[in-house]
């Protein structure tokens, strides 16, 4: 049985999610893909992952969804709000909700219902002996999962480069955005 | 839960929501001694009321309810021509982060009833930092919709500086801290002050020294240190939309800002959320660089052995600690909003991202240097020296270069 707060995250985050779609005014819209973002982040935050659920709140709900919201009010959508929704794109969407709904009932039911086993903090103390004893530490003594230290470690040993060369593909987007934005402009 | 329950009803609402009119009440005597004045001095007992002869006025500290209560009883006047729901959302959306990101910070060292401990911090989350940056973040969204849904001129000019002006100060704010939680090696911010506790605080390190904590390392970390402190501290202030970096609300420009349009409670709310941000700021200066709830070795010695028959109360003595510094370090906000004149927007955008990006961006490598120096050879530790010279330079080469041809006048909302 899901504590109470599962299904409090669960509710908001489907919830904010229809809205982002119901709605008709943007801001609205962009408002609830917030809250369901919110919702997201305190599943994974359910789920131990506090440094997944915390980074989901300050990139997408905090940062991007911020300047989202900047972009929409900054233009004056009232054409949008007005428009009726056309029978066509509604009733493909439908069609592609009701597809992936009874795929995802399908794997569901041949998928084995039962419990997820506790997390096993002795084995992943034995595991991390010899590759940082921090971690370790943290894991047998204190009994908590230090998965900030975890993803730390795992990032910055075993997929090293791929993280430099995204970095650097990072950077070359930002200046390329510059670039061209400063020679429409001109 | 029950714990969790009243730990949160205690250190929120009885600890830090008084803190909100105390700082007014600070702002305005202390704005009034700067600017040669009296300041409120007069609310107290109405004694006489009662008969007597004379008032009782504790030095005007009842002047925080009376402000309060008139701003309860003023008409709550909601204009026509505002969107009403997120006009009514908004004031709530820049309260309720500020408030929330109190739970991550530790009040206090542990207090133990019965060899129970009970950790003065309201949830000991192992992503502190991040989790306030994260949470303030969202209040963003409450400025941004004020000044939308007011659905005029100024306070959609004061909403839509607001958020560009977050925007850009979250990225120096997240980026000065990093050499910080690198020293630390933890983002556990109960742990950080246990640390600073025991070997020195980030910003005095004269205690504690040992061989795994030698005191030339700390003292060389000083110069990172203090760097991110300059960084860290200048961004809580434009973050929080004070004195210097006010543009949003900047009186001469834009009447009131984002909140021109609202009254009586809801604007008051507004002004929690700015106090309550500031407040919040503070701890987290203050636990992350000035020793939080630690005041020296001896003293904190002393009072973890404190106690009445099992109840040890050191905790209490040790929250009496950060509340000093935390109102010491208010006075330091006011301080400098009556004294440094506002920014201009261009200047302030710049400040943001050619200066403080920069050099929170040189600070985290100078950081690590410091940091791997004694696992490394001294040519390794040169050369690492010499190219951030280098890079220094040519940031300082390019900010230069890029200052020469701008056109005065140049904000982000005059783009010629």
């Amino acid at each position: 049985m899901p504590s109470l707060l599962f299904w409090f995250f669960s509710l908001l985050m489907l919830i904010g999610g229809i809205a982002v779609v119901a709605f008709k005014n943007p801001v609205s819209s962009a408002l609830s893909m917030v809250a369901s973002f919110v919702g997201l982040a305190g599943l994974f935050i359910g789920l131990n992952a506090y440094f997944t659920g915390i980074i989901q709140i300050l990139v997408y709900a905090g940062a991007i969804m911020v300047l989202f919201l900047f972009i929409i009010m900054l233009l004056d959508l009232k054409v949008e709000t007005g428009r009726k929704p056309k029978l066509g794109p509604v009733a493909a969407g439908f069609a592609l909700v009701i597809a992936f709904a009874i795929q995802l009932i399908g794997v569901l039911s041949s998928s084995p219902d039962k419990e997820l086993p506790k997390l096993d903090l002795a084995a992943g103390a034995a595991h991390y002996q010899d590759i940082s004893p921090k971690i370790a530490n943290t894991l047998s003594v204190e009994q908590k999962l230090p998965d900030v230290h975890i993803i730390g470690q795992t990032l910055f040993t075993g997929y090293n480069l791929p993280l430099q060369i995204l970095g650097v593909l990072l950077l070359v987007a930002t200046v390329g955005v510059v670039v061209l934005s400063k020679r429409q402009t001109n | 839960m029950l714990l969790i329950l009243a730990k949160v009803i205690i250190l929120t609402f009885v600890v830090v929501l008084p803190l909100v009119p105390i700082s007014v009440y600070f702002e305005r005597r202390f704005s009034a001694i700067i600017q040669d004045r009296v300041g409120p001095n007069r609310v107290g007992m109405p004694l006489t009321l009662l008969g007597m002869k004379k008032d009782f006025s504790f030095f005007g500290l009842v002047q925080p309810m009376a402000d309060g209560v008139k701003l309860f009883l003023k008409e709550d006047f909601t204009p026509a021509h505002v969107r009403k729901a997120f006009y009514w959302l908004a004031p709530a959306l820049t309260v309720v982060p500020a408030l929330i990101t109190l739970a991550v910070i530790p009040f206090g060292s542990d207090i133990s009833i019965a060899g129970q401990k009970i950790s003065l911090a309201i949830a000991d989350l192992d992503v502190g930092p991040l989790f306030i940056f994260s949470i303030a973040s969202l209040s963003v969204y409450g400025i941004t919709l004020a000044g939308w849904s007011s659905n005029s001129k100024f306070p959609f000019i004061g909403g839509v500086r607001s958020t560009a002006q977050m925007i850009s100060y979250e990225i120096c704010l997240g980026l000065s801290v990093v050499p910080v939680l690198m020293y630390f090696g933890d983002l556990n911010l109960g742990k950080i002050v246990q640390y600073q506790s025991q070997h020195g605080w980030l910003l005095l390190p004269l205690w504690g020294h040992d061989a795994a904590h030698p005191l030339q390392e700390k003292l060389l970390f000083l110069i990172p240190a203090f760097i991110s402190f300059l960084i860290f501290t200048i961004s809580i202030f434009a973050e929080t939309n004070r004195m210097p970096f006010d543009l949003p609300e900047c009186e001469t420009e834009l009447v009131g800002g984002y909140h021109t349009e609202y009254s009586s409670m809801k604007f008051a709310m507004f002004f929690m959320g700015e106090y309550a941000a500031m407040v919040v700021g503070s701890a987290l200066i203050i636990t992350l660089f000035l020793g939080g709830w630690s005041l020296g070795p001896w003293f904190d010695q002393w009072a973890a052995g404190l106690a009445i028959g099992s109840f040890k109360i050191g905790g209490f003595l040790n929250l009496g600690v950060f509340l000093a510094k935390l109102i010491g370090f208010i006075l330091f906000f006011i301080l400098v909003r009556w004294t440094v004149p506002r920014f201009r927007y261009d200047q302030l955008m710049k400040l943001g991202w050619v200066i403080f990006f920069e050099a929170a961006l040189v600070n985290v490598f100078l950081g690590a240097l410091v940091i791997a120096a004694p696992t490394l050879s001294a040519a390794v530790i040169g050369i690492g020296a010499v190219l951030l010279l280098v890079l220094c330079a040519a940031v300082i080469w390019v900010a230069k270069v890029s200052e020469a041809p701008a056109k005065r006048n140049s904000g982000l909302l005059l783009q010629d």
